[in-house]
Order: C-alpha cells, then sequence, then structure tokens
C-alpha cells in the first residue's frame, strides 16, 4: 500500500548571494517523504543537504540566502510563499527539526521544563497545568529517568546524549507528522549513537512519524532508513531503496563512497578511494557535476548534464552510463529534471 | 614489516588534572584522566587506541610527547625514558616522535605560508641550509600528493584533506620513527577520509614508520591498526591484535562499542547490545571496575575490585572479572553476546 506524502518537494533551488556573485547550494532536486516512512539523506560537505532541510523549515538565512524556485508541500500546503507567520505555526505543529549539536540548541538560562513547556503554551495547546504534563510525559516517551526531576535542569547539567533525547521530546510536542533530523548522532559516542538511533526508530514506530534523518554516515544510514536520496553538489545523484543502493550501487559517486567507508567486520587491503576535492558549491559550471572524479567519465559527461534516469523499480541515478539502455526501451520514461 | 622490537615502552602511565573550586581556587578533587595505562608498541606497527569521549586517549598520547606532564609512570622510547629527559634533550627526541593533529583548521599557522609552516620543525631542530630545507619542503609536498608549487599559498587556499595532507608533512620533515596521530581522519568527508589513510599506509610502506593512531570510529582503526587497545574512563580495557580484538572481543564493553557501530548494509543482522546510561565522570568515577555501572554481565566483586589487566591468551590482554576466574565464565559470556563477526 503506498501512503500519502507527507512532504514532497518539487524541483527546489537554493542559492546564496555572496560577493562573489550567485552561488546555487541547492539545483533543483526532487523527492518525497510518505507518511510513517524513514527517508535519508546521503552527502558530503556542500552537498546541499542541510540547506535542504533548512528550507523546508523555512529556516534559510534571507539574505544572503533565497529559494530561487521550486515547490515545497507539507500536507499538500505550499511553504515557498507561506507567510512567516504562517511558518510559525508550522514549525513545532506540523514539521519540528532536531540539529547536530544538542548543547547549541537549548537555550542554557532555562530549564528544560521550561523549554519543554513553551511549544505547548506557544501553540496554545493547553494551559500551563497541561503543558506541563505533557512536558513530562514526553520525557519519559524518549527514555529519560526520573522526568519530574529534570524539568526543573538546565541544560548543562545534562550529558550530550541526554540533551539530544530532550531536543527530540521537544521536537514531539505537538505531535508533527515529520521531524526532520539533522546529523542527529554526529556529535554523539557511538554507544550513545545506539540508543539515539533506536529511540529514533521506535518513535517512527509507534507515533508513525516520518523522519528525514540527514547524515554524512552510510552505516546510520543503512540502519534506519527504507529509502536514500544521495547528494553530490547541490543535485540529487541517486534515490532508491536502501537495500537495492547498498547491494547494487548505480551512480558512481555512490559506488565510490560505499567502497570508501572502512568496514568494521573484515579487513581491507586497501580503501578504495575517490580522487580528487569535494567541489566548492557553483564551482562547476558545465557538464556532469562528478565528471571530474568520476572513473567512468566520458567525452559526454564533460558537455552536458544528465537528467536522472528512471532505472526501474523505483529507483533513478543522475548518469550517462544509464543513457542507451533506455534510448532503446522507451524514450519517455526519463524523469527530465535539467536545468 | 613488523618485528618483536619495541620502540615505545609505556609503563603504569597516569594522568590527575586538579579540579580547582571556589572563592580561593583550591583543589576541591581530581579528575583521573587516564589512570595507570601500560602497553608497548613495536617497531613498524601500528597501534590503534578507541574510545569515546573522556576515556583518556588523547591525553594519553599527548603525554607520551610529555606536550602533556604525567602526573606518574614511565615513557621509555629506545629504551632512553622520555619522562626523565631534560627540555633540552625532550626537543631533540621529538625530531624521533612526531604529531599530527585532528583539526587541520586549527593546527596550521594561518598567517603563514606552507613552506614556512613546513620549514619550521627543520629550523626548530636547526636541520640543513635554507636551500636544502627548501627542497626537502617541496620533495615533502609531493611525497603527500600536494605539488611544489603549493608551497607558496596558505592554510586558507586548501581544503581540509589537503590540510591535512600539510600536516602529515609537517610531521615527517624530521625524518621520525614514531607518529602519533590522534583522530587524523575525523574531520574529513569519507571520500577524503580514504585518501588521507591509504597516504598514512603508503608513508609507512615507504618509510619504515611506527603509527600510534588515536581515534574514535572503529572502522578507520581496524582497517589501519596491527594491534588495538580499547579505552574506558581512563584504563586499557582491553588490548590486543586487531583480528582477534574485532572477531573475538572479550571485555563486555568492546562488545558492547563494536556492536554499537553502524554497519553500513542494511541487510546485515547484527547481535545489537545497546549500553544503558551514559558515560560516567571521570571526576568521579564508579568503584572497583568502573564499567560494572553499564555491564551486563556485572557480578558482586565487580563492584568492589578494581580488574587487573591479564594476559587471557597470548598476546590478548583484557581487564575484566569475567576472565580472571578461569575461562569456564569466559566461554559462557561469549555465548551469551556473540562476539561481532
Amino acid at each position: 500500500m503506498r501512503k500519502e506524502p507527507v512532504l514532497q518537494v518539487e524541483d527546489l533551488r537554493v542559492s546564496f548571494f555572496t560577493d562573489e556573485g550567485e552561488i546555487p547550494a541547492v539545483d533543483g532536486i526532487d523527492f518525497y517523504v510518505r507518511e510513517g516512512e524513514v527517508l535519508g539523506i546521503v552527502g558530503e560537505s556542500g552537498c546541499g543537504k542541510s540547506v535542504t532541510s533548512l528550507s523546508v523549515m523555512g529556516l534559510i538565512p534571507k539574505p544572503p540566502g533565497k529559494i530561487t524556485g521550486g515547490q515545497i508541500k507539507l500536507n499538500g500546503e505550499e511553504l515557498t510563499t507561506a507567510t512567516e507567520k504562517r511558518m510559525r505555526t508550522i514549525r513545532g505543529n506540523e514539521v519540528a527539526m532536531i540539529f547536530q549539536e544538542p548543547m547549541t540548541s537549548l537555550n542554557p538560562l532555562f530549564t528544560i521544563g521550561n523549554q519543554l513547556m513553551d511549544a505547548t503554551l506557544i501553540h496554545k495547546k493547553g494551559n500551563k497545568k497541561q503543558a506541563k504534563q505533557r512536558a513530562v510525559e514526553m520525557l519519559k516517551l524518549v527514555g529519560l529517568p526520573r522526568a519530574e526531576e529534570l524539568m526543573n535542569d538546565y541544560p548543562h547539567q545534562l550529558s550530550g546524549g541526554m540533551r539530544q533525547r530532550v531536543m527530540i521530546a521537544m521536537a514531539l510536542v505537538c505531535e508533527p507528522k515529520l521531524l526532520i533530523a539533522d546529523e542527529p548522532t554526529t556529535a554523539l559516542d557511538v554507544t550513545i549513537q545506539a540508543q539515539i538511533l533506536k529511540l529514533m526508530k521506535n518513535i517512527n514506530a509507534e507515533l508513525n512519524t516520518a523522519i528525514m534523518l540527514i547524515t554524512h554516515d552510510l552505516g546510520v544510514v543503512a540502519e534506519t532508513c527504507e529509502r536514500v536520496v544521495v547528494m553530490y553538489a547541490g543535485k540529487i545523484v541517486e534515490n532508491g531503496l536502501a537495500v537495492d543502493i547498498f547491494k547494487d550501487p548505480q551512480h558512481p559517486y555512490t559506488k565510490g563512497l560505499i567502497q570508501s567507508v572502512p568496514d568494521m567486520r573484515y579487513k581491507k587491503q586497501r580503501l578504495y578511494s575517490i580522487p580528487g576535492n569535494v567541489p566548492r558549491p557553483g564551482s562547476i559550471k558545465k557538464g556532469c557535476r562528478f565528471a571530474a572524479r568520476c572513473d567512468f567519465a566520458f567525452e559526454r559527461c564533460m558537455q552536458e548534464d544528465p537528467p536522472l534516469y528512471d532505472t526501474g523499480e523505483g529507483r533513478s541515478t543522475r548518469c550517462f552510463l544509464f543513457d542507451h539502455k533506455e534510448a532503446k526501451e522507451d524514450d519517455n520514461q526519463r524523469t527530465t529534471v535539467t536545468s | 614489516m613488523t618485528t618483536r622490537e619495541p620502540l615505545l615502552q609505556v609503563e603504569n602511565l597516569k594522568k590527575h588534572f586538579p579540579v580547582r573550586g571556589g572563592v580561593l581556587g583550591r583543589t576541591i578533587g581530581t579528575v583521573k584522566a587516564v589512570e595507570d595505562v601500560s602497553f608497548t608498541v613495536h617497531k613498524g606497527e601500528t597501534l590503534g587506541i578507541v574510545g569515546e569521549s573522556g576515556c583518556g586517549k588523547s591525553t594519553t598520547g599527548r603525554m607520551l610527547l610529555r606536550l602533556i606532564e604525567p602526573t606518574e609512570g614511565k615513557v621509555f622510547f629506545e629504551g632512553k625514558e622520555v619522562t626523565k629527559l631534560s627540555n633540552n634533550e625532550l626537543r631533540k627526541m621529538r625530531r624521533d616522535m612526531q604529531m599530527v593533529f585532528q583539526d587541520p583548521f586549527a593546527s596550521l599557522n594561518p598567517r603563514h605560508t606552507v613552506e614556512k609552516i613546513l620549514e619550521e620543525p627543520l629550523k626548530v631542530h636547526g636541520i640543513g641550509t635554507p636551500a636544502e630545507r627548501k627542497k626537502r619542503v617541496k620533495e615533502l609536498l609531493e611525497t603527500v600528493g600536494l605539488s611544489s608549487y603549493h608551497a607558496k599559498r596558505y592554510p586558507h587556499q586548501f581544503s581540509g584533506g589537503q590540510r591535512q595532507r600539510i600536516g602529515i608533512a609537517r610531521a615527517l620533515m624530521t625524518k621520525p620513527k614514531l607518529i602519533i596521530a590522534d583522530e587524523p581522519v575525523s574531520a574529513l568527508d569519507v571520500s577524503i577520509q580514504s585518501q588521507v589513510l591509504n597516504l598514512m599506509q603508503d608513508l609507512q610502506k615507504d618509510f619504515g614508520l611506527t603509527y600510534i593512531v588515536i581515534a574514535h570510529d572503529l572502522g578507520v582503526v581496524r582497517h589501519i591498526s596491527d594491534r588495538v587497545g580499547v579505552m574506558y574512563l581512563g584504563k586499557m580495557a582491553e588490548i590486543t591484535s586487531s583480528e582477534k580484538l574485532y572477531d573475538h572481543p572479550l571485555h563486555p564493553y568492546t562488545q558492547a562499542l563494536l556492536s554499537a557501530v553502524p554497519i553500513p548494509d542494511p541487510l546485515y543482522e547484527k547481535n545489537s547490545v545497546v549500553l544503558e546510561g551514559d558515560i560516567p565522570s571521570p571526576a568521579d568515577p564508579p568503584s572497583g571496575c568502573t564499567f560494572h555501572t553499564r555491564c551486563p554481565f556485572k557480578m558482586d566483586m565487580c563492584e568492589k575490585l578494581v580488574p587487573q589487566l591479564q594476559e587471557h591468551e597470548e598476546g590478548h590482554y583484557v581487564a575484566c572479572h569475567l576472565y580472571s576466574k578461569g575461562k569456564q565464565s569466559a566461554s559462557q559470556n561469549k555465548e551469551m553476546v556473540g562476539g561481532v563477526v
């Protein structure tokens, strides 16, 4: 059974206007998140994954940033044209976000309880007493011990893992349909990371909250996500089910990325490494953005920007290597997203 | 190639940081950052040290070079006691022991050109004439995969991976025997991380280097290390060859740590042991075995007795009471957890 998308992003473009001119951070991406699913967005620094999530939240700093095109539909409502007032109601209520560094996302001057109750009060979901009750309930839900006492604690009194649990509790107070988690476990130790990932999976299963997980860690993706979107230099290069992508990566970048990760289960003699550096956003003007680092690049890759080819079974790949198959069978199958 | 000749020996190393507080700044407690750590590094091998934040792995690394003075304990480098050297002798010894730091942004002076940064260690040690030094800078830039024309540039003109290469080149300038790398790749992107790891392995082969790699990423450590030590709250919990440690971990902490690492394979079904609770504060460590508060196999004695690091099998040292009573409880334990394969 196909579920309705909670979030539908179409041809989203976000640019930053700096002294050096317009820098496109996100350059025409399409994806959706269905109700109750976990979608992973993977990529390296500067690929536009965080900018994408901030756009959905309406948190792109303007100026210098600007959404220059495309649509973001949350539960059918267009967000790119929504007023700031409307966004304030949506944020927290329908979509909530947790960040990498839980210390900087919590206000050090207010108690945990105070900050947790705010969400209920601001969104007028109840009076103070109800807000407090709800806050304690949420702290228990995210597995924090002695919830009542914690309400009076300040953020600095908690450990990193506990703070991230508080952030998750705060994000879930108003029962949003979609939770955006931007590198939620990157700042945490592995044993604590395992706890937080387990918690997020439980929340997804029990509350049916859809999760959009942004990360650079392929291990985290493999462990938590059903579907994966791989981004490179502001574009989606591959998307599909996690099982398929890890078993049979199609795009040379995805292949390289998966092979570059040292696997803890066995020792490889030598790691594969993708030559060259991650390009700075906006530095590649012509051709495929990965061409300069790609082992399979040919003449066409230097000249034209490949579209996202539908490769069947819900997968798509932005690479000319997948062009000829389709050209023979059916030219219409292509999903053209070229700029 | 690894020989069994020891290059560095560490004996009962300790570091206690005082905690000051109150109006008068009196010492109100101590943080036992490193508590009684001993190990040996053989010539030509790579020893990995893993552990979570606050386990004392970086403090240990820095004490080996005496960038932090140890509170107690001895460090021997090629038989000479580093911990007894005068400042002058120490500086000379540092020619042979160099360090690579985690953050390639913070560890290079932004006001100096790459040439100046790389030349610095040679100047400090009074090696070569200016012309020779410049030649060596260019040689090394090429050795680490950069070009000689990069010498005139400033650190901000390089990407993170390139900066880490410069950091490695700087460590190699004085032709050291031992390199201590503290989280050398954790600030880098995945695709760049593998480039730097490969470079480090090539350099080891070419120059016969010995490495101590301190990292929190267990995948990286397995890839690069011949032997691995696991630290928890300032103590060595287990130390052995990397195959043994990853395939047959003995200490319950090592087992839990390994099972917590996400595996980049959605079809892989792992035997997950999710540890409850947080890492205790090193300022107030638990009594007995410091891991007893989170250990799934806790016994009564664990709260009272501190387990000693003992050789369980040849070359496999573990500090856990499960193994001090004989092999029976050990195999029982393995059955319950099922080592990470």
